[in-house]
Order: structure tokens, then sequence, then C-alpha cells
């Protein structure tokens, strides 16, 4: 067993934060919320030059193949950074249609998808009905609890998120073009809703691991008392703990991007959603009441943090998935 | 011990109710974090008082029906179970108006209270500056004496709602030379529309303007609006600290009222087999009853005459980590519609996330009751 990254894939991960680093992505952050998606779309014009958006494609179509561990690293990033968008519904969106093996709708779209010249968003049966800012993706898919697959119709006004940068909108229940339907879209449903749950588990790992650090710095440079407060083992301590649940929650993640069993996917985001909404909670916490300021980019990754936990697939959820996925079949 | 009322007691329970069935608005006001819902809830306390519920623990004098701590705890839970609005004026009547009772002079409180109990004037609290907020008591904010008053100047800041508040109520260096930082401190009044002030509003996490910062430059004090004596304001501040962290910020009530609401939602929205889900709601339920009864058991302490001390900060850590649970159960249990920002638990969810923070921090309080209830040694401070 070598559970540990090879140089190819911590390159890309680097690459990305360094690309990341340097893009002011708060500002993208914001507009984006206030409904001007240019400068997000910059950005992922950005990534696309990484070949991230190419990691849920088959080489077939422009791909690079289906890579999971490789597209929760850039995810670990994205999170890292609060890039906005529907990073993870695109992707999900690429594995549904790559797994429905269907030659031209698969020609149809997933060549944009891979280039990151179009962008995705999707509902998913038994998922929210919200689909996440379908106001800026290029397509809106939609898949019925009857297995329909539809390419919807323009959805209505996005809804307010208490994340500002995500917008929900709640597609037509079953208006727009009937692209696919039958049991083997309800498979391939299966499969593109586990790759949502992983990769929103890697990126609640960067949006985690994005608060911890913001806090630690805070903690050394914030004095009270005529000294940092990083001093105080109550603060201390809360940092400590939270570096405890994301260090145990990244293991889990990898596996599960290894092999992304049901079990293994549920695991990953039920750690990594929790250890990223209590890191929020500390940096809230530990920041005061410059935290609960919106003018503080902390509020970014604090508003994420949330939703994010919740997004397919509640810890509740998770956690139910956890013991079916070990309960022996019988009958 | 006995847990019932007397009759008098419950009867002013049903006067209350009576009034609130009939008054209450059927849908709710749009939030007092705006500037559309300040108006609208200036409104509700007029109405609250022209008919003397808005402070109804204060003497008749003052507009309110000198009712004791019992009556004003049924009263609490009767206006939270009545789904009534929050109250904008909660700064003045909660925080300052017990110090005007406590150290104001007779002319003072006539001026101030019947204003403040009527909506007229509302009160903005501005004690904290950037670099003091935990040790508050290092402010360097400052008042200069000047011709029959004083002259503020220095920065105050998250002062909540003061984007839309008449007048606010704090301390201010007025001696730079004494040997700790916590004398030479005064207390004042003072206009937020006066010549000098200029108020920043400052977003709070879910976009609502309700923070300000208070830029203050030689802005004009009379001796008249200075409360106590001059010198004395810390301790006049501190001796008021205890209602901020004890009961009247977050009477049992408003629990109770919660709690009730998470039950209805437990009901239409409960997947029974979800018995985590359960259980937490079951917390909530058991959490608000046992932060009334140990309210009740504070209260009954008042009434025998005697006082509240470091108890308050046990107050403090129990609601504000018990609100947070609720509004995350009650997250938990709405799903996907958790996160729509303008479904009616998102503000009080985002609100409750403060409570930890304001009104002295959890960590500050988790000492105090380390060292003054427990007797554990002074940490580094
Ligand atoms: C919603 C809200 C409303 C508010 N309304 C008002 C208002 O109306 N008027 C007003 O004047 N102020 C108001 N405040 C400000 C509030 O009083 C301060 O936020 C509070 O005193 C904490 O100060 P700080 O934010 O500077 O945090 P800091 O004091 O900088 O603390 C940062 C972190 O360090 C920790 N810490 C600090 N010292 C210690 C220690 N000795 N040991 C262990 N941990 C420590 C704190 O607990 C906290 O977690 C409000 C704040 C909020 C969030």
């Amino acid at each position: 067993m070598r559970f540990l990254l090879t140089d190819e894939q911590s390159d890309f991960a680097r690459t990305l934060r360094s690309l990341l680093g340097s893009a002011q992505v708060p500002a993208a952050v914001r507009a984006w919320a206030d409904g001007d998606a240019g400068p997000g779309r910059a950005l992922w014009s950005r990534l696309a030059a990484t070949g991230l958006f190419a990691l849920a494609v088959p080489e077939a179509h422009e791909g690079a193949g289906l890579l999971p561990l490789e597209l929760s690293l850039g995810l670990v990033e994205l999170g890292r950074a609060g890039v906005p968008g529907p990073v993870v519904e695109s992707a999900a969106a690429c594995v549904l249609l790559s797994e429905l093996a269907d030659e031209s709708l698969a020609k149809r779209f997933l060549p944009g998808l891979a280039l990151g010249e179009a962008s995705a968003t999707l509902t998913l049966p038994g998922g929210s009905p919200y689909a996440p800012d379908a106001d800026a993706a290029t397509y809106c898919f939609t898949v019925s609890q009857a297995g329909v697959l539809r390419l919807a119709g323009a959805p209505a006004g996005p809804l307010r998120s208490t994340d500002p940068a995500r917008r929900l909108s709640l597609p037509p229940a079953d208006g727009g073009e009937l692209l696919a339907e039958g049991p083997e879209v309800t498979r391939a449903a299966g499969v593109a809703w586990r790759w949502a749950r992983l990769l929103t588990a890697a990126q609640c790992l960067g949006v985690g691991e994005a608060l911890l650090a913001r806090t630690v710095e805070y903690a050394k440079q914030r004095t009270q008392f005529g000294t940092p407060i990083g001093s105080f083992q109550a603060v201390k301590h809360r940092l400590a703990d939270t570096l405890l649940a994301l260090e145990f929650a990244r293991p889990l993640v990898w596996a599960a991007a290894l092999s992304p069993g049901p079990g293994e996917v549920a695991a990953a985001k039920l750690a990594a959603g929790e250890a990223s909404y209590r890191a929020a909670m500390t940096a809230l916490q530990l920041h005061g009441a410059v935290g609960y300021t919106e003018e503080l980019d902390l509020s970014l990754w604090l508003r994420k943090a949330r939703p994010l936990r919740d997004a397919w697939g509640t810890p509740s959820a998770c956690r139910a998935e956890v013991l079916r996925s070990l309960t022996p079949r019988r009958r | 011990m006995n847990l019932a009322q007397t009759a008098e007691v419950e009867e002013f329970r049903a006067e209350a109710r009576d009034w609130l069935a009939r008054r209450v608005p059927s849908s709710p006001l749009p939030s007092l974090e705006t500037a559309e819902g300040f108006a609208a809830h200036r409104e509700w306390e007029a109405q609250l008082h022209a008919d003397r519920w808005s402070v109804v623990s204060w003497p008749e004098e003052y507009g309110g029906r000198g009712a004791d701590i019992v009556k004003w705890l049924v009263f609490e839970e009767e206006y939270w179970a009545a789904g009534a609005p929050g109250r904008v004026s909660q700064n003045g009547i909660n925080l300052l108006a017990p110090t005007l009772f406590d150290h104001a002079s007779p002319q003072q409180r006539a001026r101030v209270l019947p204003s403040m109990a009527s909506g007229e004037v509302i009160w903005a609290q501005a004690w904290s500056e950037p670099e003091s907020g935990s040790d508050l008591a290092s402010l360097k904010s400052r008042a200069r004496r000047t011709d029959g008053g004083w002259l503020l100047s220095g920065q105050k800041t998250w002062s909540s709602r003061a984007a839309f508040a008449d007048r606010a109520f704090g301390i201010f260096r007025t001696d730079p030379d004494t040997p700790k930082p916590h004398q030479g401190l005064t207390y004042l009044m003072f206009d937020l529309r006066a010549p000098g002030v200029t108020v920043r509003p400052i977003g709070r996490l879910d976009g609502k303007p309700a923070f300000a910062e208070l830029f203050l430059d030689r802005v004009f004090v009379p001796d008249e609006d200075v409360i106590g004596e001059p010198g004395q304001g810390w301790r006049i501040a501190m001796s008021t600290t205890g209602n901020e962290r004890g009961l009247t910020l977050r009477s049992p009530g408003r629990f109770l009222a919660a709690a009730d609401r998470l039950v209805g939602l437990w009901h239409g929205h409960g997947d029974p087999s979800d018995t985590a889900l359960r259980d937490r709601v079951a917390d909530a339920v058991v959490g608000a009853r046992a932060y009334e009864l140990f309210t009740w058991a504070n209260a009954s302490r008042f009434a025998a005459g005697e006082t509240i001390g470091a108890e308050s900060s046990l107050n403090k850590v129990f609601w504000s980590e018990y609100d947070i649970a609720l509004h995350e159960t009650a997250l938990d249990l709405l799903g996907p519609d958790a996160e729509l920002a303008d479904g009616e638990w998102a503000e009080p969810w985002v609100f409750s996330l403060a409570g930890p923070i304001y009104a002295g921090t959890n960590e500050i309080q988790r000492d105090i009751i380390a060292e003054r209830l427990l007797g554990l040694p002074k940490g580094r401070r």
C-alpha cells in the first residue's frame, strides 16, 4: 500500500494553488454573488487551461479519463481558494453523460465541458430540488425519480442561499428537452451522485483548511490583554481540535477517491463536511465580531461551510449510507 | 418550593395574552436589522407603549406597570409565544435603562426613559473599539473637558443597529494618566446625529446592515448626559453587564417559543426513523425547560433580595450554545430548504451564531466561571 500522492499529482495541486493564489478569487466571488458571472467565468477559463475540467471526461471526448483522485485534489484547492460556480455539478454532469454511453449525447456535450468552454449544473433524484448556479451555467440537467434526463428550460430566477455565492434555482419539473430515459439513466445518475458527493467532500476539506489557516494567522496577530489571543489555552485548544478533525477527514477523502464506493464516499463527505463546518464555527468565534461582518473575506468561506456540509448528502444521510453499505445483503 | 403562580400573576398573564392575541401583527415584520424593519418595529413599539406593554417592569411614571420579575417573566413568555416581533429598543431597555435606574439622577431618568419606552428614541451601545473587544478596559476613545460638558473623540465599532438608532451610550477615557486601565473612564450618552459623529454601517454575515462603526470628532456632550460621577465609568458599566449576560437579553420565553416551533417542524418534516434528529429535538425541548427553571430559581433569589454575580456567566454560556444547537437542529430538519436565506429559520440561525461572541465571549465567560465560581487560580490575562 502506498497511501501518498505521486509527484505528478502533487505538482497538479501545487499548480492550481499558485494559479488561484494570484487570481483575486474573493473579488470574483463577490461579483458572482451579485449576479455578475464575468470574473468567475474568466477564472474558470484559467482553470480550464490546467486540464481540470477534463478530469471527469473520457479520453474519447477530449477528456483525460475519469480520474476521481486528481479531480478531488483539484477540488480541495478550489475550496481553499473559495472558487465560485458549479464545479462539482459540472463534473457530475460529465460523469452522468459518460456513464450513459450514448455517443450522440456524449459528442454533443462532453468536449465543451472537458475544455471548460461550457459549464453545467444538475439535480438528481433523491437530492435537493435546487440546482446551484443555473443562471450562470451553460446547461442545466435534471434527472427525475422515474429516470428521465432532460436539459431543463430556463429555470425560475435564483433564490437566495445563506451563501450568496450559491445561487439556487428550481428547474421546471418536467420541462425542457428530453435527452434520455430508463433504468440506464437512473444507474448513471447514481454514479454521478457519488462523484458529486466525493468532490463536495474534497471541496469542504479545502474550505476547512482555508478557515483554519486564516484563523491561525489572526490568532497570532490579534492582541487583547496585551498578548496575542493565540497564547490563550482556550484559543489554542479550539484550533488544535480543528486541525485534528481536518487531518482525520483527509485520508477518508483520499480513500474514497481511490475507491468511490457508496460507503467510502459517504464517510468522506460526513467527516469532511462536519470538519469544515466546525472549522467555520471556530473561525467565527476566534475572529470575534470582525468575523461576523461580510466585509472581511473570511465571510466568503464561513458562509460556504454550512451549505456544502449539507449539499449532496447531509451528515445524517451520509451516516445512513455508511451503515447501509455495511449491512450484509440477505434475502 | 412551588412552581404554581398566584392568582394575581395568572390574571396578569391572561390580560397580556388577550392584548397580544388582538394586536400582534398577523404577518412577520421586516427584519429589524434593516432600515425598513426598523421603522416598522418602531411603530409596533409605539403600540405596545400606548397600552403600557413596552416596559412592563418599569415604574408607572415612566410608562411601565411596575411589574415584578415574576410578572416580567410571565409577560415575556406570552410575548414570544404570541409570535410578537423582536424588540428594536432592546439595547436601551435592557442595557441602558437598568444603569439609569441604578446610577442616574431623577432628572436624567425623567428626560430619557419615557422616549425610550415609546420607541421614539432608540439607543445603541457604543462600548467596543477596534482594538478593545474582550479587553474593553483598554479602550482609547477620549472625552475631554470643555465648557459645560465634554468633547468625544475616537472610534467605536460593532455597535448593533447604530446605523438607524438615534442616540448611543458608551464609556470614554477622561483621564489617560491613571495607573490602571479601568480607572479614569466616564459613562455618558450622546446623540448619533450630533456634529462630529460619522456613522458607517458594517454589513453582517448575512448582509444585513446591522452594525455600525462610529467615528467621533470633538462631539459635544453636555454635563447632564454624564451618568454617575466622571471617572466611575467602569464600575457603572460593570454593574449592568450582568443584565446583558443574564436574564434580560434572553428571556426563557423566547427559547420556549422557539423550541415549540421546532417541535412543530419535527411533526411536519421529521422522519420518525431518524432517531438522532429526534433526540436533538427532544434535547431542545429539555434545554428550554432547564433554562426556564434555572431562570425561575434566579428570579426567586432576586425576589428574596439577593443579587446575582458571576452566575450570570453560566446563563450566558448556556443560552448562547443552546440557541445555536436549537437552530442547527431546525436547519437539519429542513434539509435542502435549510440554505434558503429567506426561510423562516435562516436569520435567527445566523444571529444565533453571534451569541458566543457578544455580551462577553464564551471563552471569557468560562474563565469567569472557573475563577469566580470554582475558585480556580487566575490565569494569565
Ligand atoms: C452580533 C454582535 C453584536 C454586537 N453588538 C455590540 C454593540 O451593540 N455594542 C458594542 O459595543 N459591541 C458590540 N459587539 C461587540 C462585542 O462586544 C465584541 O465582539 C466582544 O466583546 C468580543 O470582542 P472582539 O470581537 O474584539 O474579539 P476579541 O476580544 O478580539 O477576541 C477574539 C477571540 O479571542 C478570544 N479571547 C480574547 N481574550 C481571551 C482570553 N483572555 N482568554 C481566552 N480567549 C480569549 C475571544 O474569546 C475570541 O474568541 C457585538 C458583537 C456581535 C458579534
